[in-house]
């Protein structure tokens, strides 16, 4: 084929699709990211939609987005800034234009390009003519038009007709990007699997958008990211509330414990319970409860009954649950709660991420109520705290909170797929059936676990509750010095899992001017910020936490080693107010943002040179 | 399966606990208690598969008083621990205990949703109509007007019957007893066990602290065989010390007769249809009220229909049989994967 454009090699890009919620800009962002993980890039994504299924066309309000970031090199984040920016109309052009790089390409729906979406998008001026798009590349193309030219022929009704511009994006970026089209066509019949019609008509627009920016000379320049240099193996594209969801079907399947979720549907979790409702066939059971208390109490009745049980929330939910949060922690039942946190108090932002939940998670209930909390930072390891979490919920008999947020549900990256065999072993500690020794709280001298001994099983009848039990024997008891004994062993019980959990790892030297702490979802961009700067020489290293409590063993000797500890955290300190209670040697500086975005790695960067500089 | 015919026989003294039973003496919970385990060896289920679990409530310490497996949960949730429970493992056979403030109130969502599901689990609901272990507050089946310690005034909330609310969420057994007929609950007890899907039997208690004789225009010694009507399946409403009164409909509406009056006959008496799955009857039945009715005892609706846990495990085994996902490796690799 002849190409008349220059083709550019690049290390990374960064893509932005926006567009009207309805414009089936996600599906134009898989299609994208599918494809960059078929050719080998590494990659990193970020939907942001709003909170509103279909809020007011072309409006700001309903503009809907997802970026990409690939590469050659190893990806963390979907980038701070986009290098290519599809606008589907004028909000979207104007909700974005502050995210992007000097010189950037934006291809545009010329179409939609009229006093009528000005207005909607709040623009004075004609953006096209006010020089407010002087430096950027821009390719205003037909979309709308070309698209239902294409599928006249397929008589399809106009909305579906409308639709399929998508595809003509598509193609424009897989032309832009020097793609093979066959991939795109690919993606479309797995899409639009049986309905002939679709497929035809969507992959006729995927050559319509293909053949057009190959046929217009606007296009100067092409460009072409290599394959990354990954490690060989199996891989696939995987967000973080799917790859939970299946950690804890592994965790399931390892420990011969069968998954009860018990969960009711909320922002951003409900993908959690949609995803355990397919997965019959693995004999998880998906329970959809009347309200989040009915959720984790049905979760720790079939937890009473000999399955791992599991309920799936955010912020608002959590709040909900945590009486009976202490009714497994007294009870001493295994069980896995987790909060896929978004931007509170209240309904908040929904849609948007942030880590406001923590002190919530470790203190937000009534009595001395020690809980396991740990925190997935990023959306492919929320497969392995999944996993973690149940193993340590059942093999500690013990509630375990775990924390993602709204940008690790949602964000997706490249996952090397894992074996089942090769993940550490789940050993419940169950009782044999006519085990006379058998008493509801005596323990293993290990871990102090109780031991779980379930319904149907002979010889073992026994009663729990929320009221306070004598130790060994369970029955109930108002002694004054057996509930400070009880209380001092649930505790114990909690602290004793620092023996089980790995010791807490450090991203650069071991001693320096600045050490960086994070903890969950905040990995990428602090990751890469740090990196950048290691590599520009800086004394800079990273602690990132997954196991907030208990924490790990080295924390202190960690901390010790730096100048200055730095905490940085979607909140307003959190992180730090913990530690400073854990640790209050140190002196910890912070750096918190809420705004329902995820760090940039510049303001980042920003922030720890100046630090660095103050000396 | 719940039910399995066993070799050695259960007795009562096999659901016994040591150790002290602290409800109040001259509590209707005793004669509950005393019931239920006479009750139990009747529905030929092995003692190890009986699972009792209960909210908060002077009713909910039920589970500490007998030899099962036990759980005393949270206030107003016992419905949903006991939904966990029966859809983990529908083999056990499992009874919740409850109160009018712990079902009605507190527990009102989980309540109707667990009728509505049509779980099977056997509920006790204690009816008492007063707070006892909060010692003697109103609750949401006190009647209106009645002084307690948060009403000095009277109550100015109706009341609900606990039959309508069950009826409204399309509840599939729905019986009510009176706590001084121990036959009469050991009876109804196991048509309870033995209904497929969540039974309801409504208990009329006695809180001899706090509310003290609140049902004894039903349950008096002098007035019962007047102020009561015993249903049973097939057989004509008929009621009165002399069983010379019962029930007809006139248009859509029930009306007490005297048979012999007015040339009543037998014949003429409305016949129980427990099974009807038309729920009308029943819902009228249940809202029959002092002092213009007789209050209905016994089964007042009995009605086979889908279970929940049986739906779903015919899903989980159709799946079983037909997912390419058999385990997790499979389901890690299925689908777009790439080979780097």
């Amino acid at each position: 084929m002849k190409r008349r454009a220059k083709i550019i090699e690049l290390d990374e890009v960064v893509v932005k699709f926006a567009g009207d919620s309805g414009d089936g800009i996600q599906l134009t962002g898989s299609q994208f990211s599918d494809t960059s993980a078929f050719i080998g890039n590494d990659l990193s994504t970020f939907p942001d939609y709003p909170a509103e299924i279909r809020a007011p066309q072309g409006t700001i309000a309903g503009v809907s987005g997802f970026q990409i970031h690939i590469g050659q090199k190893e990806i963390q984040t979907p980038g701070d800034q986009a290098d290519v920016l599809v606008a589907m109309n004028p909000a979207a052009l104007k909700a974005n234009l502050k995210w992007l790089k000097d010189g950037a390409t934006i291809i545009l729906d010329v179409d939609n390009f009229d006093n009528k979406h000005y207005k909607k998008a709040g623009y004075v001026e004609d953006p096209l003519h006010d020089n407010s798009l002087e430096g950027y590349t821009v390719i205003k193309a037909p979309i709308t038009n070309l698209s239902l030219a294409t599928v006249r022929e397929f008589g399809l009704d106009r909305r579906t007709a409308e639709k399929t511009r998508n595809q003509f994006v598509s193609g424009m970026l897989f032309w832009l990007f020097n793609r093979d089209i066959k991939i795109g066509e690919e993606f479309i019949r797995d899409k639009f699997k049986g309905k002939t019609d679709l497929i035809n008509a969507n992959i006729a627009v995927l050559h319509a958008g293909y053949n057009y920016s190959e046929t217009v000379d606007a296009i100067a320049a092409t460009f072409q990211v290599p394959p990354a240099k990954k490690g060989k193996g199996l891989y696939r594209n995987i967000n973080g509330n799917i790859a939970l969801a299946w950690g804890l079907l592994a965790a399931a399947e390892k420990s011969g414990r069968p998954l009860f979720l018990g969960s009711y549907p909320i922002t951003p979790a409900s993908e959690i319970l949609q995803e355990i409702a397919k997965m019959k066939s693995l004999n998880a059971i998906a329970f959809q409860a009347e309200d989040e208390i009915a959720g984790i109490t049905s979760a720790i009745g079939a937890s009473f009954a000999g399955r791992l049980g599991v309920t799936s929330t955010s912020g608002p939910g959590l709040a909900l649950k945590g009486e009976a949060i202490d009714l497994a922690v007294i009870t001493e039942l295994p069980l896995v709660i987790i909060d896929v946190q978004r931007g509170g108090p209240s309904t908040g932002l929904p849609t948007k991420t942030e880590q406001a939940d923590l002190l919530q998670a470790l203190y937000g209930r009534h009595g001395e109520s020690p809980c396991v909390v740990l925190a997935a930072s990023t959306p492919a390891n929320c497969f392995e705290y999944a996993f973690m979490a149940a193993k340590l919920a059942i093999e500690h008999m013990t509630p375990v909170i775990l924390l993602s947020d709204g940008y690790l549900a949602n964000g997706s990256e490249l996952w090397k797929i894992p074996r089942v065999r090769s993940l550490p072993a789940i050993t419940p500690p169950l009782v044999e059936e006519n085990d006379t020794y058998y008493q509801p709280y005596a323990r293993d001298p290990k871990t102090l676990a109780r031991y779980w001994a379930l319904p149907g099983q002979k010889g073992l009848r026994h009663r729990i509750g929320g009221l306070e039990k004598a130790d060994v024997t369970g029955e109930v008891s108002y002694d004054p010095f057996n509930h400070e004994v009880m209380t001092l062993i649930r505790n114990e019980k909690i602290e004793w899992i620092v023996d089980h959990i790995p010791r807490q790892k450090i991203i650069g030297k071991a001693s320096g001017d600045l050490l960086v702490v994070g903890w969950g979802g905040t990995y990428g961009p602090l990751l890469s910020a740090v990196s950048d700067m290691q590599e520009e020489g800086k004394s800079i290293s990273l602690a990132q936490f997954n196991y907030i409590n208990p924490l790990p063993t080295n924390v202190e000797e960690i901390f010790g080693n730096f100048k200055k500890i730095i905490v940085c955290e979607l909140n307003l300190g959190q992180f730090a107010t913990y530690l400073r209670g854990k640790l209050p040697q140190y002196k910890y500086l912070q750096y918190n943002k809420v705004q329902g975005l995820p760090f940039f790695i510049s303001e980042l960067k920003a922030k720890f040179n100046h630090i660095l500089e103050e000396e | 399966m719940t039910f399995e015919v066993k070799s050695d026989i259960l007795k009562p003294e096999d659901f016994k606990l040591e150790g002290d039973v602290k409800w109040c003496p001259g509590c209707g919970g005793h004669a509950v208690l005393a019931a239920i385990m006479k009750a139990l060896p009747e529905t030929n289920v092995k003692k190890e598969n009986v699972v009792f679990v209960s909210g908060i409530g002077c009713s909910s310490r039920f589970p500490y008083y007998i030899n099962t497996y036990g759980f005393h949960g949270l206030h107003g949730r016992a419905f949903a621990i006991a939904s966990g429970i029966k859809v983990a493992n529908p083999k056990l056979s499992v009874w919740v205990v409850t109160g009018d403030g712990d079902s009605m109130a507190i527990g009102g969502n989980h309540f109707i949703h667990i009728l509505r599901r049509n779980i099977n689990v056997n509920i006790l609901l204690f009816n008492n109509k007063i707070y006892g272990l909060t010692k003697g507050q109103y609750s949401p089946t006190t009647p209106k007007g009645s002084i307690t310690k948060t009403s000095p005034d009277g109550t100015i909330e109706n009341p609900f019957l606990p039959g309508e609310l069950a009826m409204g969420a399309q509840g599939t057994f729905y019986a009510r007893v009176v706590d001084t007929n121990i036959q009469m609950m050991q009876d109804i007890f196991v048509k309870a066990a033995r209904h497929k899907g969540t039974s309801l039997v409504e208990i009329l208690q006695n809180c001899v602290i706090f509310n003290n004789k609140v049902h004894e225009e039903i349950t008096g010694k002098e007035k019962r065989d007047e102020n009561q009507l015993y249903l049973r399946h097939g057989k004509p409403m008929i009621f009165g010390k002399n069983s010379d009164k019962g029930i007809i409909q006139s248009g859509s509406k029930f009306v007490v007769v005297k048979i012999g009056e007015n040339g009543v006959t037998k014949n003429d008496i409305l016949i129980h249809d427990a099974h009807n799955p038309d729920d009308t009857r029943a819902y009228m039945l249940s809202r029959m009220t002092l002092p213009d009715y007789p209050v209905a005892m016994g089964v007042i609706r009995d009605w086979q229909s889908d279970i929940y846990e049986s739906l779903l495990y015919s899903q989980i085994k159709n799946a079983r049989k037909n997912s390419k996902i058999q385990s997790v490796d499979d389901l890690l690799n299925h689908g777009n994967t790439f080979r780097l």
